[in-house]
């Protein structure tokens, strides 16, 4: 008598598929690595694998949770620089930063990357749920100011001679597995968690599924909204001050470009950007894809130019998949 | 033959092996107005898309003015005399009214540009003729529900087909504008056009339509004329049984004020708004387009900020500024339009359900799989909601299912004034009755219902007391001898 039980069903075939679809592909791809190369197999490989995949992975997990609400976070590699300089300048033997007081304990400049982190996705959240600005525009706007902070606080120039104990976080290890790994592993595990069990996640897909029938229902939405954006804010904070442990000098231009990589990790992890659908799972499927071909095509010996193209392609394919199944409806 | 403008014979379309229609017969004839009837899901969506080209049938002949025609697409369509007046509105928001209506084939003038003045004044002339007060160049994002779906009405008359198919066209419609339609229907037929009617408000068809064709479960059950079939009949062809009654209503309202309002204003210029309330009570707003009882509900539920007046609920002073302190007074707002504001549409049924108690089903911060599963389960019992699954996606469901759904979503917060706005638009007649009967048993329970209605039986059918807006003010209220169809729509207007 109805469709409605075909219509379904395709649609689950085609979730499936999108889900699945990825993981099939990055396996695919390693089964292809594993035979052209005779490196990409090996303990050392796959863990650098991992460890250059945690950056992005750890901004692109809270780059999941904006996307999910319906909006965008531009400014992340921004942040990357800033909580980095900030965190570096507390942290460093060097007498360049503006510190007074010689290096702080770790856990200090941590704390202060993780809040200057909070701090550029607390305005950026603001200005996106209180005055409604588009994300693109506001997170545009932090990008370049929080760049331009980067500059201004460093005068211009590298924060080096770091710590060891800061350094820990991003050369150090923890049974054999990298310390950016393991951060990234923990971050994957709480967000997870996060998103599918508690009631922060039902909000933040019924924000970006419907944000009017969640007002209704009694959500407030222009929280979420800032949540979200506190989070991806905290998440890049902390990937800049792995990236700054892991270089051993905080750069003032790190993480140029950094947030194409993760909204690429994002999309291609089958995460709409219509909002309301997505999941943390497939965000690092997404990570590990682009984090194994670039792997893959550097072992091969091939031209890290084509490495991007492979990446756009891989981003389109992906969304032109997220396309049909919105078809369906 | 020459008289028969469109006719249709076993048309047959299943959808990977389930048969959405089989054997679907239609003779529409010239200069007729022939109502499509049929619940949800009895094909008449799936035998109009056929027709417009949007989708192929598997079998079948369809005939128009005498040749037989296969369109596979709206343009071809469209272009052979057809059109059509969706039921879902779907308007360029940031384009003007001449633009929506012109979309596609506006004119043009040297070197390919279009031709603006043109193109209002045309437009403008098409909305004068049908006596639509809208401006041609008024952004079509500015205009009220009401006055989109009538820019839809003279985009779709201004092709100036043969056959003219109306999908629900009075859904957004206040009286008024209505009549305004039923006029232009009218001429249509004068001019010996065809028109197929569909819509739920047997009122509306008894009233306009000349001929009927019955459609149920994908199946042709019978045609004929509107002066050979009454009322009674034609529910029962529709529905498959006899219906005892169209409404259920076994509440006797108390005498104990539930919901006092005094001196209230909201949003649009509405002011003055003095009502009580009781409990166990059917309180029904009635008014046209634009007199305000949306933005009464809302100013309720704490979706509008706050102007001036006191709310008083159990006799205890009360402010409400969010949706969330509503839902904590026990409110609960069914709005118009369930699929912008009341379902998250790409969610499932379960979560749907839960969305607005999804702080008790969990402990803390942690939400309880088990305690969700449960509550889903409840209210699809409780509401017969036909899912067979419920974590499948709330879209795939009919009108009458969804609205079912939303209904269970505030009966799970256990409220006890329910603010109701349309609740039976774009639903059935049998699962209107289930949402009747759910009205009248939560009255009966002593729970108080205030419900918005334009559909006059309805209002005369279900609800005790009825206060009548106009203009953002109220107009009168009008209860047992009073309240009869000539008064309200005297004071409406």
């Amino acid at each position: 008598m109805t469709n409605i039980d075909d219509s379904q069903s395709r649609q689950k075939l085609l979730l499936i598929g999108q889900k699945y679809g990825i993981l099939f592909a990055l396996v695919l791809i390693c089964v292809v690595l594993s035979i052209t190369s005779e490196y990409f197999l090996t303990t050392r490989n796959i863990l650098n694998v991992l460890r250059q995949t945690s950056i992005n992975g750890i901004l692109a997990i809270g780059m999941t949770f904006v996307i999910l609400t319906r909006g965008i976070d531009l400014s992340v590699g921004s942040v990357v620089a800033l909580a980095g300089i900030v965190s570096a300048s507390l942290a460093t033997t060097s007498g360049t930063a503006m510190v007074a007081g010689g290096p702080y304990p770790a856990f200090i400049a941590i704390s202060v990357g993780l809040i200057v982190g909070m701090g550029c996705g607390a305005i950026s959240g603001v200005v996106v749920s209180r005055f409604a600005v588009p994300a693109f525009v506001a997170t545009l706007g932090m990008l370049s100011a929080a760049r331009g902070l980067t500059l201004l606080y460093a005068g211009g120039r590298p924060v080096p001679a770091l710590t060891p104990e800061f350094r820990w976080i991003g050369t150090g290890d923890l049974f054999g597995i990298p310390m950016p790994v393991v951060i990234f592993a923990v971050v994957f595990l709480v967000s997870v968690w996060v998103l599918n069990a508690t009631r922060f996640g039902r909000h933040v897909y019924a924000a970006g599924g419907n944000p009017h029938a969640a007002t209704v229902s009694g959500i407030s939405v222009k929280n979420i909204r800032l949540i979200v954006y506190v989070i991806s804010g905290a998440l890049a904070g902390l990937a800049g001050m792995i990236l700054a442990a892991r270089t051993g000098s905080a750069l003032t231009q790190a993480g140029i470009a950094y947030e194409l990589d993760a909204i690429a990790a994002v999309v291609i992890g089958g995460t709409s950007l219509a909002g309301g659908v997505g999941r943390i799972t497939g965000t690092l499927i997404g990570a590990l894809l682009i984090g194994v071909v670039n792997n893959g095509l550097d072992l091969l010996g091939v031209e890290s130019y084509y490495q991007q193209v492979i990446k756009g392609v891989l981003i389109v394919a992906a969304v032109m998949l997220d396309q049909a199944r919105h078809k369906q409806e | 033959m020459t008289t028969e403008l469109l006719k249709v014979t076993g048309l047959t379309k299943s959808f990977s092996g389930v048969a959405a229609l089989k054997n679907g017969q239609f003779t529409l004839e010239k200069g007729t107005i022939h109502a499509l009837c049929g619940g949800n899901g009895a094909g008449k969506s799936t035998f109009l898309s056929i027709v417009m080209g949007i989708q192929k049938r598997d079998r079948g002949t369809i005939t128009f003015n005498g040749t037989e025609v296969d369109f596979s697409s709206p343009s071809e369509a469209l272009a052979a005399g057809i059109s059509i007046i969706e039921q879902e509105l779907s308007p360029v928001p940031a384009m003007t009214v001449a633009e929506n209506m012109y979309l596609g084939r506006e004119p043009l003038a040297r070197f390919g540009r279009i031709d603006f003045k043109k193109m209002n004044a045309n437009a403008q002339a098409m909305l004068d003729e049908l006596h639509f007060s809208i401006s041609a160049t008024e952004v079509m994002m500015d205009l009220p529900v009401a006055k989109t779906q009538l820019v839809e009405i003279a985009k779709a008359l201004s092709y100036r087909s043969e056959i003219i198919i109306m999908d629900e066209p009075t859904s957004a419609l206040g009286e008024a504008e209505a009549d305004q339609l039923f006029d232009a229907i009218k001429a249509l037929r004068e001019r010996g056009k065809g028109v197929i009617y569909v819509s739920h408000r047997l009122s509306e068809i008894f009233n306009i339509a000349d001929s009927y064709t019955v459609f149920r479960d994908g199946q042709y059950i019978g045609d004929g004329a509107i002066a050979d079939i009454d009322r009674e009949s034609m529910i029962q062809m529709i529905v498959g049984r006899p219906l005892t009654e169209e409404f259920v209503k076994d509440n006797v309202p108390s005498t104990k004020p539930s919901l006092q309002v005094e001196n209230m204003s909201a949003q649009n210029g509405v002011r003055d708004i003095d009502f009580c309330a009781h409990k166990g009570e059917i309180v029904a707003l009635y008014g046209l387009m634009g007199s305000g009882r949306s933005e009464i509900f809302e100013r309720l539920f704490g979706l509008s900020p706050y102007i001036a007046g006191n709310l008083l609920i159990d006799g205890v002073q009360t402010t409400i500024s969010t949706p969330s302190e509503a839902i904590e007074q026990g409110l609960a707002f069914v709005t118009e339009d369930r699929k912008r504001s009341g379902l998250v549409l790409s969610a499932t049924v379960r979560s749907n359900i839960c969305l607005a108690h999804l702080d008790f089903l969990g402990f803390g911060p942690v939400m309880s799989t088990k305690k969700e599963a449960a509550s889903a389960a409840e209210m699809i019992k409780q509401f017969s909601i036909k899912t067979s699954n419920d974590q499948l996606e709330v879209s795939g469901l009919s009108g009458g299912n969804q609205q079912k759904v939303v209904l269970g979503k505030w009966f799970l917060t256990s409220p006890r004034i329910l603010l109701l706005d349309e609740p039976t638009r774009g639903v059935d007649v049998g699962a209107k009755r289930e949402i009747y009967k759910v009205i009248s048993d939560f009255a009966t329970d002593g729970g108080t219902i205030l419900f918005a209605s334009s559909e006059i039986d309805e209002v005369l059918g279900m609800a005790d007391r009825v206060i009548v807006l106009k203009n953002g003010r109220i107009a009168g209220e009008l209860a047992n001898a009073d309240l009869t169809a000539e008064n309200l729509v005297h004071l409406a207007a």
